[in-house]
């Protein structure tokens, strides 16, 4: 089932010397269940696509269809962003209650993602008291907690250690996959998304454009640390590397 | 040399460093104290111009006796009170307001910018003329002195609120007032303490100031009178009083400070 459609979508940043256009004539289909990841050299527009579709900005021209009534939109950020006064829990639960959806339902349900994904014994815990990794699945929680059917990551990764990135990365697609959420994330790291999306869709320079779009077929696909050993993860990579390539220089 | 005993004469090295600061700040005091007491019994220094430590201590006994030492350091307590807690209220109001309209705070800019440079003291004379030569007038004038710096450096603060907490909140579809009482207010909880610190001693300025222009009581009152009557006794015997009320407040404020302060 379709669940987003992006036609013809463009957005101009206004300054005071000139018109900036970042994204020109994007189109897409998002699909319920896919894990779509967009890619493409820094400062070409990525995160406006998602800011857009969240609601932070207004476009410039385009539409942006919602396929199914009341369509939710869940947010991850490069930064957890986490309240350093507010303890796991009440971190988790920020999203329900400023939408007054603070019911014992609701909390029953964050309880049991907190559990599900190791982080019971930490609900009094404050972030300062978790390492990076933790943080980012809380944080991910705390977007699932309102119950999204499209999560939106920009680069969520990017703040963590190589290690850790590689780890939550694994955590993060194994949550998504549980909850079947659907995603799409933005992201610099060519690996990363090949590692973790059913389709990568590459952009251009400013003005953004559509440069390419690849499905990801992999035997025996699994996690993404996993699929980064996979043969054909070598050749998506470097046909995406081309085609950013050209355009860095 | 095993771990444990390096530990040991780490803590001791720490200790003795201690000792050796309070020490020496004690021992600043005293001998200034004693030399001051010394030279003025030997008639080197004039104790008509300069007083002396027992002469000040004598004033202040005396002062006690006389049942005038309670009451004046009452009347600048309460005008300190009284002026700081209005000046910290009205300052964290008037910034959140700033922050709630940036059409207001761009137009109000040049004015704050101005009021803020503007020595206040200036305003002396007219605050007297317009609020009475009575306390309002003392009250007014450490108001205008705190209030302002409070606004501009609460609403820097606000202002400063960490970007993606905002984004968060809006991807929430929280609406301003949410915005404002769930992160940019506790964000800034470490802002507003520091800018309470100044405030505090600026409302000590603000306070002094006005007692020494328009008053019948107060520490301020006390040191304008002695300076009247070429009396110095009295005069040190003010300032003497006034310092050890800074140090009590200030030292109420840090402990406050440290309760409320998060380390994140």
């Amino acid at each position: 089932m379709e669940l987003l459609e992006i036609k013809e979508l463009s957005k101009n940043y206004l300054t005071k010397k000139q018109v900036i256009c970042a994204i020109k004539n994007i189109n897409l289909l998002i699909k319920e269940n896919q894990f779509i990841a967009l890619v493409g050299p820094s400062g070409c527009g990525k995160s406006t696509i998602l800011s857009i579709i969240g609601g932070l900005e207004k476009k410039s021209s385009g539409q942006i269809n919602f396929m199914k009534k009341n369509l939710k939109v869940g947010y991850m950020f490069q930064e957890d962003a986490l309240f350093p006064w507010l303890n796991v829990l009440d971190n988790c639960m920020l999203g329900l209650k400023i939408q007054n959806k603070e019911t014992k339902e609701n909390k029953k349900y964050v309880k049991t993602l907190l559990k599900k994904y190791g982080l019971s014994s930490f609900e009094k815990s404050y972030p300062k008291e978790l390492s990076g990794g933790m943080r980012q699945r809380v944080a991910l929680i705390r977007t699932l907690a309102t119950k999204p059917d499209i999560l939106l990551l920009d680069e969520p990764f990017s703040a963590l250690d190589y290690q850790t990135r590689i780890t939550v990365s694994d955590d993060v697609f194994k949550i998504i996959k549980q909850e079947k959420k659907t995603a799409l994330m933005v992201s610099h790291d060519i690996n990363e998304a090949i590692s973790m999306a059913d389709k990568v869709i590459v952009l251009s320079n400013r003005p953004s454009i559509i440069k390419n779009v690849y499905e990801i077929k992999m035997e025996n696909k699994s996690t993404p640390s996993e699929n980064r050993k996979n043969k054909k993860f070598n050749e998506y990579y470097n046909l995406i590397w081309k085609d950013l390539d050209h355009y860095e220089s | 040399m095993k771990a444990k005993e390096e530990h040991k004469k780490y803590l001791k090295n720490i200790k003795w460093q201690n000792i050796k600061v309070i020490t020496s700040q004690i021992l600043i005091f005293i001998v200034f104290m004693v030399s001051w007491q010394i030279l003025s019994d030997k008639g080197v220094i004039n104790t008509f111009l300069c007083s002396s430590p027992k002469k000040v201590l004598e004033t202040i006994i005396s002062l006690y006796k006389s049942n005038d030492l309670l009451i004046h350091v009452w009347v600048t307590l309460k005008e300190i009170l009284i002026s700081f807690g209005l000046g910290s209220i009205i300052g964290i109001i008037f910034a959140a307001i700033l922050w709630w309209s940036p059409f207001l705070s761009k137009v109000l800019d040049p004015y704050l910018t101005i009021l803020n440079s503007l020595p206040k003291v200036s305003l002396g004379p007219i605050i007297i003329i317009w609020a009475g030569a009575n306390q309002n007038s003392i009250i007014l004038m450490a108001l205008l002195i705190s209030t302002i710096s409070t606004i501009i450096s609460v609403y820097v603060g606000f202002k400063h609120t960490n970007k993606t907490s905002i984004k968060l909140l809006k991807s929430f579809n929280a609406n301003k007032f949410q915005i404002f009482i769930k992160a940019v207010l506790p964000y800034n909880i470490n802002t507003i303490i520091s800018s309470l610190k100044i405030n505090l001693s600026m409302t000590f300025v603000g306070v002094i100031m006005g007692e020494l222009l328009v008053s019948k009581q107060g520490l301020g009152y006390l040191i304008n009178y002695g300076s009247q009557v070429f009396n110095t006794n009295l005069v040190i015997a003010g300032v003497v009083l006034l310092g050890i009320l800074t140090s009590i407040l200030y030292f109420l404020i840090l402990f406050i400070e440290n309760k409320l302060k998060k380390e994140w």
